[in-house]
């Protein structure tokens, strides 16, 4: 995982709630034995018309969502499914970072273990960033500060995530290092430990 | 109050390899792991990337079900999975037999739904803690597990370590008073749920489910209920064990026996939550209130009564876009709509008591012109008991197609998808928009709803139909 300090870019804002991960990447681009090769599966049936053309209206086709690295949406992000698949598109679009007020627990800890910042937001910075969609934000992740122009706003996150963000550091390697408590632990008696 | 603990908590502390502090998770010990074809070929090649070995192969159980076929083919068997499908199966054997993974694959007598499979196995223990890389591992919750779904890089971490990193969840006692009604059913409460709370209305929480209406279920209809927890956005649901479980679980493969039986039945009767023990947030719902329910949006808090009508969005985004996607006007009530498909099946509704519910209905009718309904076991084991009972041939009678196990047409990942513009009454959990194929449009109900609408070719009150 590559370390992630700041991040600073234009926003691409898609002002909807409860976006799931069918929507992120449908099932049918989980067939798959890669973790590689998800751009175009990225929100593939907002996106593309059956044809492969790109639909006009979507947030992610227009001009200036081109080279955009922030994703602004709205509340309850990434509900739905485990498939971490949902991140790993969300990347190979090229983002780096997704706004919203609230995320699905499973979407955030998949986000965090690849390097993709989920920044929590109250509804007043959200709504400043959803009535400027393109506007350069810069995602601070060591002060866990996102600024829009001069306006910082602070977003959660645990210590132990951040660590792992700004030492580009997964976390096996930190359960691998415990190898003398897990063993330790199975050796303790646990009658209902069975099979 | 200080030292009465909840169900969650105490199954929390047992497995607490290390207790999480401001600056590091909990490292929780995984008791039981079970994989699949789709989310796990990722975290295999990690390992083998790091020269890393599978921890604990006897605590891992792998199966497929999400994109292999449930059609048969011309000689009666199940048809192969092809492309890259069949690229995840052979993926799946050789992880499997590479790491010394048990693996119950497609032609094995035990292969199914992967949360069919463990339960009806006797893995799914009370008081254990189980993990898989599908958000619907919740349902093994129902015997009083901490179970919950995880990513590809978590599956990797607990191939790898046997633990994961986690912090605790907080406690969400959802209170069911009274029983049931005839006719409506544990999917019917779930929904009413949900549609209460909303989507991420647990965002963060286990689940406890709690009183008399819980108590009175069937260990499947416990499963239905925890399995949808995470449509409540849950981190897990739960449901104390009792006799009910533990008369579920004797005898079954890998439960417990002799002794070994009795000790593990003394431990797990200490798991309910002690009386006083608090939790961070209450929810009371009176079960004898309830209806069966049906969503008509694209996400499972889009819930009403059957007999209700679809709301005004009153200026939410959200609520016009799903009408939109959904054809529906506001203010009509769905009773009586045409539909093209009815599903019965996946992890939230195809084991055997789902199917004798959905037989009930076609028992002597048929299902209606122009209506394709598919019924797909959940399991191996489903299967061959719904044949010993002859359900199969009340299904095949009234018209519908009698399927192999495996998920199916709940997600569109194999070859049974809705056609753009289909309406579909759906058993599984999922109403997102294209869940069910690109442009398909889905009602979620319980089997008995489901079955209800095949037979009428249209949404309709089961409890009618059953008159």
């Amino acid at each position: 995982m590559k370390p992630v300090r700041e991040i600073r870019s234009r926003t691409v804002v898609l002002p909807v709630e409860n976006v799931d991960t069918d929507q992120i990447i449908p099932a049918r681009f989980l067939v798959t034995t890669s973790r590689e090769g998800f751009g175009k599966a990225l929100f593939a049936d907002w996106r593309w018309e059956k044809d492969g053309r790109p639909k006009g209206g979507f947030a992610l086709n227009r001009p200036e969502a081109q080279g955009a690295r922030v994703l602004v949406a709205g509340r309850n992000f990434g509900c739905g499914s485990s498939r971490e698949h949902a991140v790993w598109a969300i990347q190979a679009g090229g983002f780096e970072a997704v706004v919203s007020t609230a995320f699905a627990d499973i979407f955030r800890g998949n986000a965090l273990k690849n390097g993709l910042v989920p920044v929590q937001v109250d509804e007043a910075t959200h709504a400043r960033l959803v009535e400027a969609p393109g506007e350069e934000v810069a995602i601070d992740v060591e002060a866990r500060q996102i600024a829009l122009g001069r306006v910082r706003s602070p977003f959660p996150l645990e210590p132990f995530a951040r660590y792992c963000l700004l030492n580009g550091l997964d976390e096996l390697a930190f359960l691998l290092s415990r190898e003398r408590e897990i063993a330790a632990f199975e050796a303790a008696p646990a009658p209902w430990r069975s099979p | 109050m200080e030292g009465r603990r909840t169900l969650l908590e105490k199954i929390w502390d047992a497995h607490l390899v290390s207790a999480e502090s401001d600056d590091t998770p909990a490292v929780l010990y995984v008791d039981l792991h079970l994989v699949h074809e789709v989310t796990s070929p990722q975290a295999f090649a990690d390992l083998r990337a790091r020269g890393l070995r599978v921890r604990r192969p006897e605590r891992t159980v792998a199966t497929m079900d999400h994109a292999i076929p449930t059609r048969s083919g011309p000689d009666g068997r199940r048809a192969p999975a092809e492309g890259a499908a069949a690229e995840q199966v052979s993926a799946l054997e050789r992880n499997c037999r590479d790491f010394g993974v048990t693996l119950y694959p497609v032609g094995d007598d035990r292969q199914g739904i992967v949360h069919v499979i463990g339960p009806e196995l006797g893995l799914t223990h009370p008081g254990s803690t189980i993990v898989c890389g599908d958000s619907h591992t919740s349902t093994h919750g129902a015997f009083g597990a901490l179970a919950f779904g995880i990513g590809t890089s978590e599956v990797g971490h607990v191939l790898a370590a046997q633990c994961l990193l986690q912090r605790e969840p907080k406690t969400f006692a959802a209170e069911f008073d009274g029983i049931l009604p005839r006719g409506v059913t544990a999917k019917d409460l779930i929904l009413a749920l949900i549609a209460r709370i909303g989507t991420g209305g647990a965002t963060g929480h286990a689940v406890e489910y709690r009183g008399p209406a819980i108590r009175s279920l069937s260990m499947e209809e416990r499963m239905t209920v925890c399995n949808m927890s995470i449509e409540a956005g849950a981190r897990a649901g739960l449901v104390a064990p009792d006799d009910t479980t533990y008369t579920y679980l004797a005898g079954r493969p890998f439960a417990p026996a002799g002794e070994a039986w009795e000790a593990a039945v003394a431990r797990w009767r200490t798991l309910p939550s002690d009386d006083g023990a608090r939790f961070d947030r209450v929810e009371r719902i009176d079960a004898s209130s309830l209806a069966p329910m049906i969503t008509w949006g694209t996400s499972p808090g889009m819930g009403i009564p059957v007999r209700g009508v679809v709301p005004e969005p009153d200026g939410d985004a959200g609520l016009e876009k799903a009408l939109r996607y959904m054809g529906l006007e506001p203010g009509k009530p769905l009773l009586g709509r045409r539909i093209d498909v009815v599903f019965i099946g996946s992890c939230t509704n195809s084991r055997l008591s789902d199917l004798r519910e959905a037989a009930r209905v076609f028992r002597g009718r048929k299902v209606a012109p122009g209506v394709r309904a598919l019924v797909v076991p959940g399991s191996e084991q489903v299967k061959r008991e719904a044949e010993v009972e002859g359900l199969d041939r009340v299904f095949r009678a009234a018209g519908a197609e009698w399927r192999e196990p495996g998920c199916s047409m709940c997600l569109a990942m194999n070859d049974d998808r809705l056609e753009p513009g289909q309406y579909a009454v759906s058993t599984s959990n999922r109403n997102f928009e294209g869940r069910q194929g690109p442009g398909g449009r889905t009602f979620l109900a319980s089997p008995l709803t489901a079955a209800a609408a095949a037979v009428t070719g249209a949404i309709a009150d089961p409890r009618e139909v059953l008159r």
